[in-house]
């Protein structure tokens, strides 16, 4: 029975639990309780892995309505993958979040905000399983307006202006998608993605479905903070409480190039994206600008949440340039990108998180000296900063080895050079932070006796992310494989002959 | 042997370098002291071969490699670093002891590699491990030069990771074997980076600055540890990859003969020094650029050479450094009262690089000297000659003279702590047994078969001459008030070096050459600099103007309907 619903469960387990967690009021309880449902969730993403690697694709009809009439999940290699990287972290953040919320959220708001957690969590999943273009609409509000509330739930005041703007330009995103459904359904009269791609097809330059492409781009592409509309995204993460900018830098994102991704690939299909529309170049050209300008915005900046921001649209310029290589090496390297990202990120925003907690600031000063007074807590920050400059045997490595490879398989020199070059700005913004931490001394505001390393549901995540740093930096070989085989198998349009209204 | 655990040889260095981290007090002196002995007795052990083959990505690497180039660098560093530790026993500073013994076995690691993303990590450890010995100074001026330091080298190895890609993409293969500049198309660009990438770490001229602007920036102890690794590791990495290559041979002879005019000039002597280690990579360059059996051995011999006796000159003048606090030649002189034993330490370490008969560097200079001779280089012959009449004066006769002679400064200190006699102590008795026993020591060493005696009359002659006259020339040169006095106010400048000194014939060329440089160099300079004061406001250590700005939610809006129109307008394109 159960293996039968195991599609679903990713979805319905965090939905259902929502509620129920804000019924259980106390903090402690509904701590546990998201937790453990996240925890199962993983579980479940962990089997939907394996059953889609060893058996391909697996489609489940919604209430029983088989596609294109009902709704319908699939889960194939590609989003199995990004899902289990989406529910772990959520499980680890969740432990995390125990304590680094006790300074950053006011006590009456902590079960609200394991609410909207999990709320959030079942957008997210929904957004990769499901196989109906509308339905995708849904999670993505679904995931966006929990996700603007748990930016508004931090104590400090000015997260609410943050909220605001990334509610208001988020709103702009889901509208521009919502409008490029609807033309598209206007012309081929289905919402199924596959089905879909089979209609669209025979129409070989149609207006409408041109101008849907055009808004379903621009409207992702404000969810992923594709530059030049990642300007909610810098003040939204540095005024969100720690653990949520933890969970949305390493989640949030992501799930939204994945969402770039299936329309691209699995909707439009290559052909008409990259060969008639010539979207590549613009994508290219945004990329590179991203990676660049971000990286020395992060430089300059004073506040440590902003820098990691600033950094993360850089990186996210690093995954739209891997998808805009238009081959199957440069796909690999974006979905790789996207899984290692997701470690680096969680494992900094979790450092800083902890030096918030015993601190109380994320400026830069508040890093001096810190190195004697936190080890383990800073030896995180370095391992996981090393890994965003791209330093061998750490996943950053691998992520830059495969860019940098796709780059070179078309003779793009230039693009080659570009991303290594992109790697020094790295160097120079975490270096910054690394140099404060262990050759400054502690300001003499702190006494030293109270900065002392933070609990151990705070440590344990963030160890756990940076050993998987270390570890799918060495051992490549499950990362590459589901990569390689998610990023063939959106190549290949095979999907066009399974299904027959 | 069978009865020993054998280790990969960057092993032993690397787990010490974590006891250090652990151990406090007599006990880590005592393992910091025995690491490198063990790592010895392991490289003994090992036979030559492939000791360690993964598959990676797809490629066969071989992490471990062991033949008798590596095994002769692989002895080397293992030496320099006991020379090292023993040197910095007296420090308190973990982070040197943990950073040096770590940069020791990148090293090691570097020369034991086997595939070039094996190097590629070991280089970039290089440039990591060793950052950390220059920030040990704690001031703020090691802090920026070790910042400039670090960019310089991980931009080296970018440049190596650019290039083996394409390697690993043309030949599908990744070990390091000669690579040589002759290929076609993209492979020619794959070779070139990896070149210029050694080449950088090797201080290439116009790449020379991260040497001489870090090393004397760097602790007392620490610059022995820098001086001993990361130039050798590249002199490695060419008599590997670039053996007979003809370029090198030119670029060898520039970098033997420029920096004399920089040492002769400059006050602070651990910068002579730095400058002198540009000009003996010279020579083994050349000595690599020639390629023959001779020349090539010749090469390695004396990069084995140069890493005790620089190693021992360094140590002498941090141990000055040390005990005065004073290193600039203006403010030195009549040490030798003071400092007896460290006088004649230093000038043994002159006496070595300036090749006198009896001590190290005569053995393996003049093997590259004949090399030259033989394969029909009598320019290069002359221009080393020039070289290393240079070196005898900066090196050999300007270090002793302006630290522990010339006019008596009034500085009474004593003799430096015992751990730093031992180590030059060390250093100075290796640079005599290789000199006057090279047949048993580093002859017995070297890689390539051919066979070389040093000690025939010509070669001693005319080793005697050219050092009878070098220092004639100073004795005149001193007496007329004409050498170069040691002003404090120098700072060695691109300008001063051109307007004040340089005679005529190279005061045309080389200030056009220079200015072109210093120029480009000051604009890049100003315009960044331009670039972060525009963006950061350094005072209140926040950033300012447009790129502190919040940007309203309006001009997001705009930036959409730009793409969005943008995206249209590709419809009808």
């Amino acid at each position: 029975m159960l293996e039968q619903h195991l599609a679903a469960l990713p979805i319905i387990l965090p939905l259902i639990a929502a509620p129920l967690t804000l019924l259980l009021g106390r903090s402690i309880l509904s701590w546990g309780f998201a937790t453990f449902v996240s925890g199962c969730a993983s579980v479940v993403a962990w089997q939907l892995l394996l059953a889609a690697l060893s058996n391909g694709a697996l489609s489940y009809a919604v209430g029983g309505w088989p596609p294109p009439w009902g709704i319908e999940l699939r889960i194939d290699a590609a989003n199995a993958f990004v899902l289990l990287a989406v529910t772990t972290i959520s499980t680890l953040v969740l432990i995390y979040s125990k304590d680094s919320i006790q300074k950053e959220i006011e006590a009456h708001k902590h079960s609200l905000y394991f609410t909207a957690h999990l709320l959030c969590l079942a957008g997210l999943s929904g957004i990769l399983v499901t196989g109906d273009a509308f339905n995708l609409f849904v999670f993505l509000e679904i995931s966006s307006l929990a996700t603007y509330t748990l930016v508004s739930l931090a104590s400090d005041r000015r997260c609410l202006t943050s909220a605001f703007r990334y509610l208001v330009m988020g709103t702009i995103g889901a509208t521009f998608i919502l409008i490029g459904v609807g033309l598209l359904y206007m012309k081929t009269g289905t919402l199924n993605m596959l089905d879909l791609a089979n209609r669209i097809a025979p129409y070989e330059s149609s207006r409408t479905i041109n101008t849907g492409l055009a808004f379903v781009m621009v409207g992702v592409s404000i969810k992923l903070a594709l530059f030049p509309l990642h300007m909610w995204l810098p003040p939204a993460y540095t005024h969100a409480p720690s653990a949520v900018t933890a969970f949305l830098a390493s989640t949030a994102t992501k799930v939204a190039v994945y969402v770039m991704i299936r329309f691209i690939f699995t909707i439009f299909g290559v052909e008409h994206v990259f060969h008639e529309m010539n979207i590549d170049l613009i994508l290219m050209a945004l990329a590179i600008v991203a990676i660049f300008k971000c990286s020395y915005m992060a430089t300059v900046q004073s506040n440590v949440k902003t820098v990691l921001a600033y950094s993360s649209v850089a990186q996210i310029g690093y995954m739209i340039l891997g998808i805009s290589l238009v081959s199957v090496t440069g796909l690999m390297a974006g979905l790789i990108h996207i899984f290692n990202h997701a470690l680096m990120k969680g494992a900094l925003f979790m450092a800083v998180g902890a030096v918030f907690y015993r601190v109380g600031s994320v400026d830069i000063k508040a890093f001096r000296g810190l190195g004697k007074q936190m080890p383990l807590t800073m030896a995180a920050f370095t391992i996981a900063g090393l890994s965003i400059i791209g330093v061998p045997l750490t996943v950053g490595f691998v992520s830059k080895w495969y860019l940098v490879t796709a780059a070179l398989e078309q003779n793009q020199w230039i693009l080659a050079a570009l991303v290594l070059g992109g790697s020094l700005l790295a160097v120079v913004y975490i270096g910054r932070i690394i140099e404060a931490a262990y050759f400054q001394d502690l300001s003499d505001t702190l006494d030293p006796n109270d900065i002392k390393e933070v609990p151990l549901l705070m440590l344990a995540p963030m160890w756990t992310l940076v050993i998987a740093n270390i570890y799918f930096g060495i051992d490549t070989s499950i990362t590459t494989e589901a990569a390689t085989s998610a990023s063939e198998w959106l190549f290949q349009n095979h999907n066009l002959q399974e299904v027959s209204p | 042997m069978n009865s020993m655990i054998l280790l990969p040889p960057f092993l032993p260095l690397l787990l010490g370098a974590f006891a250090a981290i652990l151990l406090r007090g007599k006990l880590r002196n005592i393992i910091m002291l025995l690491t490198p002995v063990i790592g010895a007795a392991n490289l003994y052990a090992l036979e030559p071969g492939i000791f360690w083959s993964l598959e990676f990505m797809g490629y066969a690497l071989e992490p471990v490699r062991i033949d008798k180039l590596s095994l002769m660098f692989g002895y080397l560093f293992h030496i320099a670093s006991l020379i090292a530790i023993i040197y910095a026993l007296h420090v308190k500073d973990t982070v040197q002891h943990v950073s040096g013994l770590a940069y020791a076995a990148s090293a090691v690691g570097a020369v034991f590699a086997g595939d070039l993303l094996t190097l590629f990590i070991f280089w970039e450890l290089l440039a990591l491990t060793s950052v950390f010995l220059i920030w040990a100074r704690r001031t703020d001026r090691a802090y920026s030069s070790g910042i400039r330091y670090l960019i310089i080298q991980v931009l080296s190895g970018v440049m190596l990771l650019a290039g083996l890609l394409i390697f690993a993409k043309i030949n599908n293969s990744l070990l390091f074997n000669e690579i040589g500049l002759e290929h076609e198309g993209l492979a020619e660009i794959g070779a070139w980076l990896i070149f210029l990438a050694f080449g950088i770490k090797c201080a290439f001229p116009f790449v020379h600055n991260w040497l001489t602007d870090s090393y004397p920036e760097s602790t007392p102890t620490g610059t022995i540890f820098l001086a001993s690794f990361t130039t050798k590791v590249a002199v490695y990495a060419f008599a590997r990859g670039f053996p007979g290559t003809e370029l090198l041979v030119w670029i060898g002879v520039t970098m033997a003969c420029f920096p004399i005019f920089f040492a002769v000039i400059e006050n602070d002597l651990r910068r002579v020094l730095a400058y002198s280690l540009i000009n003996q990579i010279g020579f083994m360059i050349v000595g690599i650029g020639i390629g023959t059996a001779v020349a090539l051995n010749g090469a390695v011999a004396h990069a084995f050479n140069d890493v005790i006796f620089k190693g021992l000159l360094m140590m002498t003048m941090g141990a000055v450094l040390h005990m005065t606090g004073k290193i600039n030649g203006s403010e030195l002189g009549g040490l030798y009262k003071s400092m007896p034993k460290t006088t004649v330490f230093c000038i043994v370490g002159a006496a070595s690089i300036s090749a006198f008969p009896l001590f190290s560097g005569f053995v393996s200079k003049s093997m590259i000297m004949s090399a030259a001779v033989a394969e029909g280089y009598d320019v290069v012959w002359l221009l080393l000659l020039f070289a290393a009449a240079g070196v005898f004066h900066h090196a050999g006769i300007k270090i002793p003279y302006f630290a522990f002679f010339a006019h008596d400064s009034g500085i009474r200190t004593t003799e430096p702590p015992r751990n730093m006699l031992i180590a030059m102590g060390l250093a100075a008795a290796l640079c005599i047994l290789i000199g006057s026993f090279p047949a048993q020591t580093v002859y017995a060493l070297l890689p390539w078969d051919s066979v070389y005696q040093p000690y025939d009359i010509t070669h001693v002659l005319t080793q005697l001459q050219l050092l009878f006259f070098s220092a004639l020339a100073f004795v005149w040169l001193n007496l007329r008030h004409m050498y170069p006095p040691e002003l404090p106010s120098t700072n060695l400048d691109a300008d001063w070096f051109y307007r004040k000194l340089a005679p005529a014939f190279i005061k045309r060329f080389a200030s056009a050459v220079y200015g072109m440089y210093a120029n480009t160099e000051k604009l890049a300079i100003a315009s960044i600099k331009q670039m972060i004061q525009n963006s950061y406001d350094s005072e209140e250590e926040k950033p300012k103007g447009y790129f502190a700005r919040l940007w309203p939610t309006e001009t997001m809006v705009v930036w959409v309907a730009v793409l969005l129109a943008v995206y249209l307008l590709l419809n009808y394109i």
